[in-house]
């Protein structure tokens, strides 16, 4: 037996040499500093940059890479109003009708060529032709002409009181000012090149979808001389890197960050937080002071929530907190009730009308349903599964309404086959739908204009199609309203009949933390993810 | 032999082809619009129709295919729908990745897999044995997902000699190379290793009790070259059968491996593109995980000829 295990002996020794090979080596060799010269933050981004065009496409992860590269002619500024960017100044003719717009002198693009009034108008035409706000815009201008290489005009054909508004919007789509040899591509085909005047500079040649995204210094940036203040004021470009690092997994970018291979992570997972908190090197905060609400849709084209009664009685069986403590668990994270359509801390804040959704009442919410005639019919929940603050949404949604009566149909599925299930206007049983969840950043709330799910012009309206003329008016009364005292007048209006309405139901407000390193600095409170003013030791 | 080589790659073509139609069909068929994610939020029907133009999702379905396959025969994977890039760099910027983990992930597997599938038969019964098949069972049972976070958890969060995540190339430093392979490897090897050591052990005991072995010892041969050149050598077919089919589990494996591990090879690649449905990007990953799969398979079949000399092709 002995010399059997003696003959085994050589077999056993070259198993387990060449098995653990690569750990004694890595553990004998030391893997040499990585070549790289100038400061590099990287960066764990909320989700890989898919395309590259923030017009062609509303995903906020190309928004956030548009902010690097490309820059704004206005831009939103933590007073949450309008400074001028690119912009040196503009003039308003006595009539309101005619925007004469000046550039700043000496911008360049990265391919060296200067910024001009034509690669303005040709950026804000086809802007205009993509963005909701920006299609509202248009949709009262005669026309947009370059005076000369740096000023251009924009003329309406009636007052409309967004004009800055628009050209300053801080969120998808983002009014970005590309070179018109880019800005002439077709609204719905991505721009061949990555060619901006911001201060980063895409490297396509790094560029790896779903895993790598870089951009460098673009050195002859010009900033402004104001600090840096959200989307506005001097954006300096501290290191000489980006790197975008993409992790799908929550838990292996949390110990990333943890181990320093990274030094952001920008939206670690809630029930990773603690975890991240215990190390004192880490700082966690919510960068985004406004935060982001969740949104239950209705479908308005079939029963029950073609009927008014049926949208409240939802509204009255659901409980704000439920939501929340799905979506964030930790209740430093959300507020305790937010009841403002146009979100709390926003210029539009109000609790005009919210009583219904402030306290659950399944009582109430039993006698509207009656009222509404439901017959028992089957109710479809769209239910992505693998986007957790849709699928709680989901959930209680599904929970509430099964306790007020209602048959409901939780009908999983993934998040991008929802996005394309949304679109489908047949019957729920033939293959449409009934609710789904989803979410919108509160800079994309804030006013009844950029607040899409509230507009309710039925067929162009957003998914669910809900059609109220009297929304539309009051929508109208204030795009057209200069004075902001009149405005929120119209929105304490509109409040209330969006609350008998029920467009949607909002779902709470709450606030995404961002974590990162010590050897991190400066990073900007604003609710868009922004990299410049950043110093990495 | 090389008439059967070039056979078996002419088979390939009717394979590929069949592969081909079956993953275009099942894609358009399953639910899900590209044109609609892409148009976003504030898009119109007209806006979302010109989309589909766009990207030649109205034309009718064999011509989209014919379209694809035109493109095949020249080279031509086609182009991702998100990001515009063609999908052979997509996929040329995974392969070295994926490849490497597979091959790392083999050499572990089957060094340490067949040894102890040997010992484990050798001494059937006892507690070697039953160590062994303790061992199979856990990798088998164990999910991919959930010993890569334990391995991450110690092997880099304790002790710190391994990065949690990434990939370095091996034509960019060997040092950095081994220290991010060695955990993804680790964790996708134990399957692979169970089932090779489980499928050694078995072909073991059955030639373990041939006559020609009992011979070989009643010549009075060492018990190792009883095991080894005689026994194991005879057990090799069907072991290596197991090893070419249990490349398929690995493939699996490999997509969530990459995920835990955040290797950007073509396992991610892949789940990315289905989540979103980048119908050319999925379509080129498929194919060629499928001909790697078909010409593995081939490659292994050519080794039988090394065990036993009764095959000749």
């Amino acid at each position: 037996m002995t010399g059997i295990v003696k003959g085994l002996r050589p077999l056993s020794g070259l198993a387990a040499g060449l098995a653990l090979a690569p750990v004694v080596a890595a553990g004998l060799m030391s893997e040499p500093a990585q070549a790289q010269d100038g400061s590099v933050l990287r960066i764990v981004p909320h989700a890989d940059l898919r395309n590259i065009d923030p017009i062609w496409t509303t995903a906020y992860i190309t928004r956030n890479h548009g902010y690097l590269v490309w820059d704004t002619l206005f831009a939103l500024d933590e007073n949450l109003e309008v400074q001028p960017q690119m912009a040196e100044g503009y003039e308003v003719s006595d009539d309101g009708l005619t925007y004469t717009i000046t550039l700043r002198s000496g911008l360049t693009f990265h391919d060296g060529s200067p910024v001009t009034a034509a690669d303005a108008v040709a950026s804000l035409r086809r802007w205009g032709a993509r963005d909701g706000m920006g299609q509202k815009l248009m949709s009262v201008t005669d026309s947009i002409e370059a005076v000369d290489d740096l000023s251009f005009t924009i003329t309406l054909s009636e007052p409309y009181g967004l004009v800055l508004d628009s050209l300053g919007k801080i969120s998808s789509n983002v009014p970005f000012i590309m070179p018109a040899r880019l800005a002439e591509t077709s609204p719905s085909e991505q721009i061949p090149e990555v060619i901006g005047s911001g201060p980063f500079r895409f490297v396509e040649a790094e560029w790896q979808p779903g895993n790598l995204v870089v951009y460098e210094r673009f050195e002859d940036y010009v900033p402004r001389d104001e600090p840096a203040s959200y989307a506005a004021g001097g954006k300096l470009a501290n290191v000489d890197r980006v790197e975008w690092r993409y992790i799908p997994d929550a838990a292996t970018a949390t110990q990333a960050l943890l181990a320093g291979e990274v030094d952001l992570y920008e939206q670690p997972a809630v029930d990773l937080i603690p975890m991240i908190q215990a190390d004192p090197s880490i700082t966690v905060q919510t960068v985004d002071p406004l935060g982001t609400q969740g949104v239950i849709r209705f479908n308005f084209l079939h029963p029950p929530f073609d009927n008014k009664y049926a949208r409240q009685a939802a509204m009255h069986a659901v409980s704000q907190a439920d939501y929340m403590y799905s979506i964030m668990g930790n209740p430093e994270y959300f507020e305790e009730f937010c009841g403002a359509y146009f979100m709390c801390g926003g210029p539009f804040e109000t609790d005009v009308g919210s009583e219904i959704l402030r306290g659950q009442d399944l009582d109430r919410a039993r006698e509207l349903l009656e009222q509404s005639g439901y017959d028992g019919r089957e109710v479809v929940i769209l239910d992505p599964t693998d986007v957790p603050v849709a699928h709680g949404q989901a959930l209680v949604t599904a929970q509430a309404l099964r306790e007020i009566g209602m048959n409901v149909r939780l009908a999983a599925l993934d998040w991008a086959t929802m996005t394309s299930r949304r679109a489908v206007r047949d019957a729920p049983e033939d293959g449409g739908w009934n609710i789904f969840p989803t979410w919108w950043l509160a800079v994309d709330q804030l006013n009844p204009i950029t607040n899409i799910s509230v507009a309710a012009s039925g067929d162009t309206a957003w998914f669910g199609w809900p059609d109220n003329p009297r929304i539309e008016e009051l929508r109208d009364a204030f795009a057209r309203e200069t004075d902001q005292d009149a405005q929120r007048a119209i929105v304490v209006e509109l409040q209330e009949e969006l609350y008998d309405f029920v467009p949607y139901i909002p779902t709470g407000q709450y606030y995404q933390p961002t974590a990162w390193r010590s050897n991190v600095s400066n990073v900007l409170v604003a609710p868009v993810p922004f990299f410049w003013n950043i110093t990495v030791d | 032999m090389f008439a059967y080589v070039v056979r078996r790659l002419l088979a390939t073509i009717p394979i590929m082809a069949l592969v081909a139609v079956f993953v275009f069909m099942l894609l358009h068929m399953s639910p899900g619009d590209p044109a609609v994610v892409i148009a976003g939020d504030f898009a119109s029907v007209a806006q979302v129709e010109e989309i589909r133009t766009q990207l030649g999702l109205n034309d009718p379905l064999h011509v989209q295919f014919l379209n694809w396959a035109a493109g095949l025969f020249r080279g031509d994977l086609g182009t991702s729908i998100y990001s515009g890039l063609p999908v052979s760099r997509l996929i040329g910027q995974r392969i070295e990745p994926t490849f490497m983990l597979t091959l790392t992930t083999m050499i572990i597997a089957i060094t340490l897999a067949i040894p102890l599938g040997v010992i484990a038969a050798w001494k059937v019964g006892t507690w070697i044995d039953r160590a062994v098949m303790t061992v199979a069972v856990l990798g088998f049972s164990l999910p991919v997902f959930v010993l890569g976070y334990a391995l991450i958890l110690g092997g880099s969060v304790r002790l710190g000699w391994f990065p949690v995540q990434g990939y370095t190339s091996i034509f960019t430093s060997f040092p950095g190379f081994l220290r991010h392979i060695t955990l993804p490897a680790l964790t996708l090897g134990l399957v692979y290793m169970a089932l090779i050591a489980r499928m050694t052990r078995a072909t073991m005991l059955e030639v373990l009790n041939e006559d020609y072995v009992r011979t070989a010892y009643a010549k009075g041969l060492p018990t190792r070259k009883v095991l080894i050149k005689h026994a194991l050598k005879n057990a090799m077919v069907p072991i290596s059968t197991t090893i070419g089919l249990g490349l398929a589990l690995l493939i699996g494996g490999v997509v969530v491996t990459e995920s835990v591990f955040a290797i950007p090879g073509l396992g991610r690649l892949t789940v990315d593109a289905v989540l979103r449905t980048d119908y050319p990007v999925i379509q080129g990953v498929i194919l060629v995980f499928s001909l790697t799969y078909v010409l593995l398979n081939l490659l292994i079949d050519l080794t039988y000829v090394l065990f036993d000399p009764r095959i000749r092709y």
